[in-house]
């Protein structure tokens, strides 16, 4: 693993991982499913949650979708900056738009997730 | 056009568009001595009368409506709303008469609720119904209620709710509230339940089935009855949101097919207007062994004379709402049935369906049809010939604003990509039909050569495609004094 | 009648381009087992004329128009301006659904932002709905609310709440575990606020309680509130006569944070109990959690300033069973006649009928008070309704004033077994002078 590596999700979540703090958001292809996002319903610092379990919820004009975190984890910091301006998920959902940054529980989760390469395989298969 | 501005923007002091009569009685003061009061509700507006008949008048013209043409809301029927209806329910003794009068004062009243009562049991195969519920949302609200009632005094309510994917939105909503959890079954590739699926599904901790017939593609659900044997075999009760009734009405009833709960919604089938979103009425109609649990208070014959019992049976699920019901829009109600009578009633179902026909026919060449099963009152296309041009199912939407007629519903059931649902109804002539299937085809052809015209869809209407993102991110929900715009 | 508009030939062109010959193909799908065999045992076909007689004559059955009634208790008779009936029966309003398609639909929007607007300057809070059902399922509805955002088990009810909308109340929590806890009144017929304060705690999500109360007493929502607040419990205000607020303080700024009622009074005529309408309004903060459909402003692509539904992902088609409420269709028509009345009475219009009513109600109260026998029940301070108690049963009462045509008030013995010969009087503007000195003469010769 690569400091810096991103690690992503079937439910199209990503995860950065710096020392034992991971970064998490959605990825691109997630952003352009949902459309123009109006709301994030972010968690609470301090709060713990598991692998794949539901932490938050994003809003675009017609649609609703759950977020679910990567890997488990306590939440250490949120984006307070998206509930002003929830455009930057779609503007820079892999960078500015970061969700939350977790304290990551256990880093073996993360051989449960895909390369950057490999999501992008994934995708294509997903394609109809 | 002239742009109509927000009523408290020509608002000017001094102005007054109505007048009480003078206080005919002496005046006293300090009659709220420790309360707070106010001296005035601060912005609201000042205006005269030939102002407000102005705004109103401007502001209807920029809508569209069943009176002005064609309406093919899918899954909302939105055929013609008759005056009769209207003149019927602004007589004066139903209009002013209070819903706590002794009940010698509201006999008529109470005369036409039960009427109604037993001609929906009567059109439905039900044994009895109640009218309370004020929309259809709030009659699902009721029948799963009464399925959790009768279900706890078996000794268990329950857990889970089964319904179709093809389901309306309202319908796991209200499970939710009655405090269920809902699992949703997987439609097959004919559109409708799979029997496979549900058996496996069902067991003793489902409480009930929710499913439409036809469901929300216009397919009719031709295994119900081995559907609801499946649910009865595990002590569940089929429940059954009578949305699209209108194909039905005459022809076969949700009672044969062993349906126990269903719920109407008056102002689909049965006529009356929408309103631009309600007042609705949503009656909800039973088998006998949910009586004991109906809401209060129940409308009985006595003899002669007909009486509210408000305290019928310590297994009520209780008071849903204030009164009776919605009356007036159950006024509305009876005087079209009593006008269609038998023959009529059962001409909307075949007219309805043979429009919807008509027009699937005509288009099904033109737009992607996910499924070819046999539609009764309505067919769900979809976008997907035409999102090869880039052009979505919202555009087509939008650009058939422009040849005058309001778009189909969109993007509902949700498990047709790109949906556009087209339910035509018995009252259109084939004028308008004709005016419509020309309409789509152009669409069509529009999305081959020229896209662009349809998404920039629509163009001549008083207002073009609105920013619904700006309008969720910054709201702005209500008018005040200290903008400037 | 069937409002068909299809010629002979039309069907026969249908039927052919279809490829059938009868319509009864079409519905194939049915199986035979099913299928309705037989005409529908209804009455009918009627032509207007006769369907006209059919109603006339159950018409006849109700209530003639000459009778005097002093009936209130949450629904109210008040002065109806001509307009409003004129302009809220064109078709462009009555006849379209849920605006759906903004761009065909600014009418119906923009009215539901005039409403929402209204609302909040009457309740003083910051956003409101476009409607609600009525008065009791927006009471049910603000409970529901008040719980997703306290997630506290506990509710506290006014017993002096409407007693239909605390049974509705029930009905709709009834599965979810809440314990509702009914809190008595005091001699003003105001809610008891030692024992409020004795059952407010960190378990309580939200305090509900009527102002003017079902007894017609106006409670001290500022009070009310800051006990409410001591415990972060939400102050939930129900107001079922809003024609009060023309005189009284909003209540959002008295402190309370949900104020829901039923605005029939509003130029929405008796009806028998409905279609009325409910309204809600909130504090911005709890905009997420807020039920019913939403109308907001924007632009369209030119610039121009336009209306949308907005915040639809909290709504049942989008969340589906995680959805606020489970509401849909609601009140749009009857929210419409409520802008149209108030719009019309205006800021003056509606002063001074909060004023009228506040004067005919005290006049009828004093002369009431001087009956000998006649006493009353509560010494609050009332806007337009007041309880009397009776020196006869409540029974009787009713019927001798029923045979002078008068319908005197409300009997609460039923809903209320502790008010025994006890009955709520509502005086509107609606009542001259001398219809009040009438009901005074007739009690005064009975009593």
């Amino acid at each position: 693993m690569n400091p810096g590596e991103y690690f992503f999700a079937e439910s199209h979540e990503w995860i950065k991982i710096e020392g034992d703090l991971g970064t998490i958001g959605i990825s691109d292809f997630a952003q352009k499913q949902l459309g123009d996002v109006v709301y994030i319903e972010l968690p609470e610092v301090g709060a713990v949650f598991g692998f794949h379990q539901s932490f938050g919820v994003v809003e675009s004009v017609k649609a609703v979708s759950d977020i679910y975190s990567p890997v488990a984890g306590e939440v250490v910091e949120v984006n307070s900056g998206l509930n002003d301006s929830p455009e930057l998920l779609n503007e820079d959902p892999q960078n500015k738009g970061w969700i939350m940054k977790i304290k990551v529980k256990d880093e073996s989760e993360l051989q449960k997730l895909m390369s950057a390469l490999d999501y992008e395989k994934f995708l294509e298969s997903q394609e109809d | 056009m002239i742009r109509e501005p927000l009523i408290f923007e020509i608002s000017g002091e001094g102005k007054r568009g109505f007048r009480l009569p003078p206080l005919d009685i002496p005046v006293t003061i300090n009659l709220l001595n420790e309360v707070p009061t106010r001296e005035k509700v601060d912005g609201f507006p000042q205006v005269s009368e030939t102002e407000i008949v102005r705004h109103f008048t401007r502001l209807s013209q920029t809508n569209y409506c069943v009176d002005i043409g064609f309406y093919p809301l899918g899954s909302c029927t939105m055929k013609y709303n008759p005056k009769i209806n209207e003149k019927v329910a602004a007589m004066d003794s139903f209009v002013r008469t209070h819903p706590s009068v002794p009940l010698k004062f509201s006999q008529g009243n109470l005369e036409i609720l039960k009427t109604t009562e037993e001609l929906l049991s009567e059109i439905t195969g039900m044994d009895a119904f109640t009218l309370q519920p004020a929309a259809g949302a709030q009659g699902e609200l009721v029948g799963m209620l009464l399925i959790r009632a009768y279900l706890e005094d078996l000794g268990n309510p329950r857990k889970i709710v089964l319904i179709p994917d093809s389901a309306h939105g309202t319908n796991p909503s209200s499970a939710h509230l009655s405090g269920y959890t809902v699992q949703e079954i997987k439609s097959n590739e004919r559109g409708t339940v799979d029997v496979n699926d549900l058996a496996r599904m069902m067991s003793e901790d489902v409480a009930a089935l929710m499913i439409t017939n036809p469901n929300t593609l216009g397919i009719f659900e031709d295994e119900i009855k081995k559907i609801a044997g499946i649910v009865h075999s595990k002590g569940g009760l089929v429940y059954m949101d009578g949305a699209n009734m209108n194909a039905l009405v005459g022809h076969c009833r949700p009672g044969d097919m062993d349906v126990d709960v269903i719920h109407l919604n008056l102002h689909k089938t049965f006529s009356t207007p929408h309103g631009g979103g309600g007042p609705g009425s949503g009656p909800v109609g039973i088998k006998s062994i949910l009586e004991p649990y109906l809401p209060v208070p129940l409308i009985e014959r006595h003899g002669e004379g007909l009486h509210l019992n408000f305290n019928p049976s310590k297994k009520t699920i209780g008071r849903i709402r204030g009164f009776y019901g919605n009356f007036l829009v159950i006024v509305k109600a009876l005087t079209y049935i009593l006008s269609l009578g038998p023959q009529g009633l059962s001409e909307v179902a075949e007219i309805a369906v043979l429009n919807a026909n008509y027009i699937r026919k005509n288009l099904e060449k033109d737009y992607h049809l996910k499924y070819d099963s046999p539609t009764l009152h309505e067919c769900v296309f979809s976008d997907k010939f035409q999102k090869e041009h880039g052009v979505l199912n919202i555009d087509i939407a939008k650009r058939l604003i422009d040849f005058g007629m309001h778009p189909p519903t969109m993007s509902f059931p949700l498990i047709v990509h790109g949906a556009l649902m087209v339910e035509p109804t018995e009252t259109e002539s084939k004028r308008d039909l004709d005016m419509f299937i020309a309409a789509m085809k152009t669409i069509a052809i529009e999305a081959k050569e020229n896209p662009e015209v349809i998404k920039s869809a629509p163009h001549g209407s008083y207002v073009r495609r609105l920013d619904e993102t700006k309008a969720a991110r910054q709201p702005v929900l209500k008018w005040t004094p200290e903008r400037t715009d | 009648m069937s409002y068909i508009s299809l010629s002979d030939n039309d069907l026969k062109e249908m039927l052919t381009a279809i490829g059938i010959t009868s319509i009864k193909e079409l519905f194939n799908s049915i199986p035979a087992d099913i299928k309705l065999n037989r005409d529908l045992n209804v009455p009918g076909p009627l032509t207007e004329v006769e369907v006209v007689a059919y109603f006339e004559n159950l018409a006849n059955k109700n209530l003639s128009l000459d009778v005097l009634s002093f009936l209130g208790a949450g629904a109210y008779s008040h002065v109806i301006p001509s307009v409003v009936d004129y302009l809220s029966q064109r078709g462009e309003f009555v006849s379209p659904y849920t605006p759906y398609q903004p761009e065909i639909s600014q009418g119906t929007l923009q009215t539901a932002f005039e409403f929402q607007t209204l609302i909040c300057q009457l309740t003083g809070l910051d956003i409101a709905n476009a409607s609600l059902y009525d008065g009791a399922s927006g009471a049910a509805e603000a409970v529901l609310m008040a719980h997703r955002l306290r997630r506290r088990p506990k509710i506290l009810v006014a017993r002096s709440l409407h007693p239909q909308y605390r049974e509705t109340i029930r009905t709709y929590v009834n599965n979810l575990h809440l314990n509702i806890i009914e809190i008595g009144y005091d001699e003003s017929g105001c809610i008891d606020l030692e024992k409020l304060k004795g059952s407010m705690d960190e378990e309580t999500s939200a305090v509900v309680f009527q102002s003017p109360n079902f007894f017609g007493s106006i409670e001290d929502i500022q009070k009310i509130s800051e006990m409410a607040h001591q415990y972060s419990a939400l102050s939930t205000a129900v107001i079922a006569e809003p024609v009060s607020l023309g005189i009284l303080e909003a209540p959002g700024i008295l402190g309370a944070d949900i104020v829901t009622g039923e605005a029939q009074s509003f130029g929405i005529p008796l009806s028998f109990g409905g279609p009325y309408l409910g309204f809600m309004s909130c504090r911005k903060e709890f905009i997420r959690q807020f039920p019913g459909r939403i109308v907001g402003e924007t632009h369209d692509v030119e610039g121009k300033r336009g209306y949308v539904l907005t915040l639809s992902t909290r709504e049942q088609h989008i969340r589906r069973e995680r959805a606020t409420s489970n509401i849909c269709t609601n009140q749009a028509l009857c929210a419409l006649r409520a802008t149209m009345f108030l719009e019309t009475l205006g800021q003056e219009g509606f002063r001074e009928l909060a004023w009228q009513n506040l004067q005919k109600a005290h006049y009828a109260k004093g002369q009431l008070s001087q009956i000998k026998g006649i006493s009353l029940k509560f010494n609050g301070n009332i806007f337009n309704e007041f309880v009397c108690e009776f020196p006869k049963p409540w029974e009787e009462i009713e019927s001798i004033l029923l045979e002078k045509k008068i319908i005197i008030g409300y009997g609460l013995e039923n809903e209320f077994p502790e008010l025994k010969n006890c009955a709520v009087i509502c005086v509107t503007e609606t009542h001259k002078k001398e219809d009040i000195d009438k009901l005074a003469a007739v009690l005064k010769e009975i009593t």
